[in-house]
């Protein structure tokens, strides 16, 4: 079985176009950031979550007004939700401040918050989960969210330089930022907390993106032994088709394991599986138009390495500076 | 089937009865009461926070306290020293943390002013001349490191001991910055006390009454013109017990106390005259020597007992006490008991404070199990279902390798110790999509092959050996993700990153040597081989 039967697509001819669409998206995604700001969970903003079980279903605007009372800036700053299934009857409280953090007062806004609902009448409640993060945590964890993701990237840049050539690498490393772009823009657009969790993710889309396009890159290889003859651009669209089918295949598995964890995994892995989705559709999308594309670019600038122009190789010279024998 | 083929079945079923009984088989057994012997299930999955429930707390060492502790110890060191020497009119003042200034030294006693400062702080302080017989000491870089660094150490190993008093099972203490510990405590729901005594610096220390009780402190002050000598302070306390008045009073002690917790062999809950819970300790020989002196000297003066530079009784010395005392002041039983097991697992060595609290309740852990397994099993299903969809028996062949994926999974982190979390779960499901890729790579390869014209055999045998390489290469680039996830991440994300490379780990086994395993038990089978791919 197939899904696509001899695919002769032209990919590389849309070269441009795809960018021009990635660059849309990554504007907006900008646009977006610069307007609304990047929303952030309580880990990097620092804060205080509680999360109540009620026994009767509660009305969020009545916790609303039940926090007015003693949270600094009332119950209009603070973000109340459902948390969970409605049948839970969970509520989610997250307020921006959170106790000093010198002394042992780091819970006294988780206290007010709690003090507040119990006073007001709605029902029997019972804690079942605070979070509470002082300002420093959160610092720390940006910093450190970038530079891992900073030496994730540099490190796969090495290798697949290594590997294969320095044009490559240089693909994968632009498709993969691509990805990361998109997928905050996404983030942004819907609205989707910078967590842990989320940052998690966009580590996994790093590994994941350059997955697929080493897959495509390793073809591409294979191709430029076999296939002296043509031009970089024939190879690439020729290894990019004869991949179709196991990129759409594995993109789609994928998909399915993380849309079910989208749906079925819980309100603490919502965050995660919408960041994997986009990340793994812009992933799949960037492997087939962008990074491949890039090489293009990249190599066109220079005189063509790969594609001997004359039939009769003059030199017996290894197309690229592949680095293994087959 | 030739003999090969046989032992490679072999270590398969092996590998996979080995790992099915260290990983899934103890969840098995306590899901739903199977017998479980001891032997097995002694490497039991490990559980995160967030799936037990639990407290994550992170703590600051301020180290600035124990640097500032130095600089005043030896400050006032000094002070006697040039009090015995006979250096008159000097002021000291201290500048926390490492800094302290000496002023008017008369030029005719400079050569006795520097004998006693080389003496006592040339080791830890620089000594810098400035006007009018003034020196500024200031802690040396080295000097200041090395108390960090101490401060943290020992900071992480009271609270261990204090951890391990509390009784908590399985508790993990560990340091994560350079000042920061990380203190897990699984199942512990009484918060607000847990933090309490992992928190309270606990420096006890015993010092003479000049002056005082005293409900104002500036009528302390007037009785010595407004000034305090320089080796007296001025601390708060509660009111003696009995008395109607429940306001703060004000004592004037000594600044050095004699005795301190550090002179603790044990402390206890017990109960004092009045049938009421105090806090029973002994000393130390050392200690108790230098307390039986202090009692002996001052009968009938008082000694203030000073928790936390807090006055918690100041009673009167009728006698000479040397091994063994007590404190009262108002104790509840729970809160003499606390005190004294703050006081066994010995004084912090600087003070704390919290940056990180995290409380997930039992039910919220239990609920995110609930929704991990059945994301997990839905997630397993859908693919299932397309790969016999897609690649009919082949499918089946893929289906069978990354069952064994996930059970050899679930057995090499039982066995390695890791801990299972919630992104672990999320991490878990991710490796079965990225796991049926390698198969989906080798089964396209396959189909080319044989489009190719190929035989069967050749092309099962082309299409693993070329697939071989790419796999190498894409499992190292995940990898090297997966490393600096790791290296990012706290508790649950680690979780993840552990997962998710065991996960890559394991596929390279399963795709390659049990998938093509599986076909050659088919190809063996049959004469004319066909393949349903």
């Amino acid at each position: 079985m197939h899904i696509f039967k001899n695919p002769h697509y032209n990919f590389v001819r849309w070269k441009w176009h795809a960018i021009a669409l990635s660059w849309i998206i990554i504007l907006a995604g900008v646009l977006v950031i610069w307007k609304k700001g990047m929303p952030k969970g309580v880990e990097f903003s620092g804060g205080t979550i509680v999360i109540v079980s009620f026994d009767r279903q509660p009305d969020i605007e009545q916790v609303r007004t039940a926090l007015d009372r003693t949270i600094p800036g009332g119950g209009a700053n603070a973000i109340v939700q459902q948390y969970g299934d409605p049948s839970q009857k969970r509520v989610m409280i997250r307020v921006h401040s959170a106790g000093a953090e010198a002394g042992g007062s780091l819970s006294a806004t988780a206290d007010l918050v709690t003090a507040a609902l119990k006073q007001a009448n709605l029902g029997n409640l019972q804690v079942v989960g605070t979070e509470i993060v002082g300002p420093t945590v959160g610092e720390e964890l940006q910093t450190r969210g970038t530079l891992a993701t900073i030496f994730a990237l540099g490190g796969i840049l090495v290798y697949i330089a290594i590997r294969f050539q320095f044009s490559f690498a240089v693909g994968a490393v632009v498709a993969t930022v691509h990805d990361l772009l998109i997928t905050l823009a996404f983030l942004a657009f819907f609205r989707y907390d910078l967590s842990l969790n989320v940052i998690a993710a966009i580590l996994t889309i790093t590994g994941y993106s350059m997955n697929d396009t080493i897959v495509i890159f390793d073809r591409i290889r294979e191709n430029m032994r076999s296939m002296r003859r043509d031009n970089l651009e024939t190879i690439i669209n020729t290894a990019v088709n004869q991949m179709l089918d196991r990129t759409l295949i594995t993109g789609g598995l994928t998909l399915l394991s993380v849309i079910a964890l989208f749906f079925f995994g819980g309100e603490v892995l919502k965050g995660f599986a919408f960041t994997m989705i986009v990340g793994i559709i812009t992933g799949t999308y960037s492997s087939v138009f962008i990074a491949a594309a890039i090489v293009v670019i990249w190599q066109g600038r220079k005189p063509m390495k790969a594609a001997p122009a004359a039939p009769a190789a003059t030199s017996a010279r290894k197309p690229g500076r592949s680095a293994r024998a087959s | 089937m030739n003999k090969n083929l046989r032992w490679k079945i072999v270590t398969i079923l092996l590998v996979f009865v080995v790992f099915f009984g260290i990983g899934a088989y103890p969840l098995m057994a306590t899901r739903y009461h199977l017998p479980a012997p001891g032997w097995l299930m002694q490497h039991q999955l490990k559980l995160g926070l967030d799936l037990k429930g639990g407290v994550h707390l992170v703590l600051r060492v301020n180290t600035d306290d124990a640097l500032k502790l130095t600089t005043t110890t030896t400050s006032e060191q000094l002070r006697e020293s040039l009090r015995t020497a006979n250096v008159p009119s000097t002021s000291i003042t201290v500048e926390p943390p490492i800094k302290f200034r000496v002023e008017g030294v008369p030029p005719d006693r400079d050569a006795e002013f520097r004998r006693a400062a080389d003496e006592l702080a040339a080791t830890n302080f620089d000594r810098n001349p400035g006007p009018n017989g003034s020196y500024e000491f200031t802690m040396k870089p080295t000097v200041a490191r090395n108390l960090r660094e101490q401060a943290v150490e020992q900071a992480l190993q009271t609270i261990d001991r204090r951890v391990n008093e509390l009784g908590v099972s399985e508790p993990s203490i560990a340091r994560q910055q350079d000042d920061q510990i990380l203190v897990q405590l699984p199942g512990v729901t009484d918060v607000a006390r847990a933090k309490e005594i992992i928190r309270s610096t606990a420096i006890l220390e015993f010092k003479l009454v000049e002056a005082g009780p005293n409900s104002s402190k500036d009528d302390l002050l007037k009785q010595y013109n407004g000034k305090l000598p320089g080796e007296m302070e001025i601390l708060s306390g509660a009111a003696e017990r009995g008395s109607t008045d429940s306001s703060t009073v004000y004592y004037v002690v000594r600044k050095i106390a004699p005795v301190t917790g550090q002179d603790l062999r044990s402390a206890r809950q017990g109960l004092d005259e009045n049938n009421q819970p105090a806090v029973l300790f002994e000393l130390k020989p050392d200690g108790g020597r230098r307390f039986g002196k202090l009692s002996g000297e001052n009968i009938g003066r008082y000694l203030a007992i000073v928790l936390d530079n807090r006055v918690i009784s100041a009673p009167r010395l009728d006698g000479r006490i040397t091994d063994n005392g007590r404190i009262s002041g108002g104790f509840t039983t729970e809160s003499a008991n606390d005190l004294a097991l703050t006081l066994r697992s010995g004084a912090l060595p600087a003070g704390l404070s919290y940056l990180e609290e995290r409380v997930v309740g039992p039910s919220l852990g239990a609920d995110s199990i609930r929704a991990g397994v059945i994301s997990s099993i839905v997630g397993l299903i859908l693919i299932m279902l397309f790969m016999l969809f897609y690649y009919k028996l082949s499918g089946l062949n893929a289906i069978v390798a990354l069952l064994f994926n996930l059970i050899i999974l679930l057995g090499l982190m039982a066995y390695l110790g890791a801990t299972m979390t919630l992104p672990g779960i999320a991490g878990f499901v991710l490796t079965m999509g990225v796991g049926v890729d390698s198969n989906v790579l080798i089964f396209e390869r396959i189909k080319e092959e044989l489009a190719a014209g190929r035989g069967v055999r050749a092309s099962i045998n082309a299409g693993f050996s070329r697939v071989f390489l790419t796999l190498l290469d894409t499992h190292v680039a995940s990898l090297i993700s997966a490393m600096f996830l790791f290296q990012f991440g706290t508790g649950p994300i680690r979780g993840f990153a552990t997962t998710l490379s065991i996960g890559l780990f394991v596929n390279l086994f399963t795709s390659i040597f049990v998938s093509k395993t599986i076909y050659e038990i088919e190809l063996s089978a049959r004469q004319t081989p066909a393949l349903s791919i």
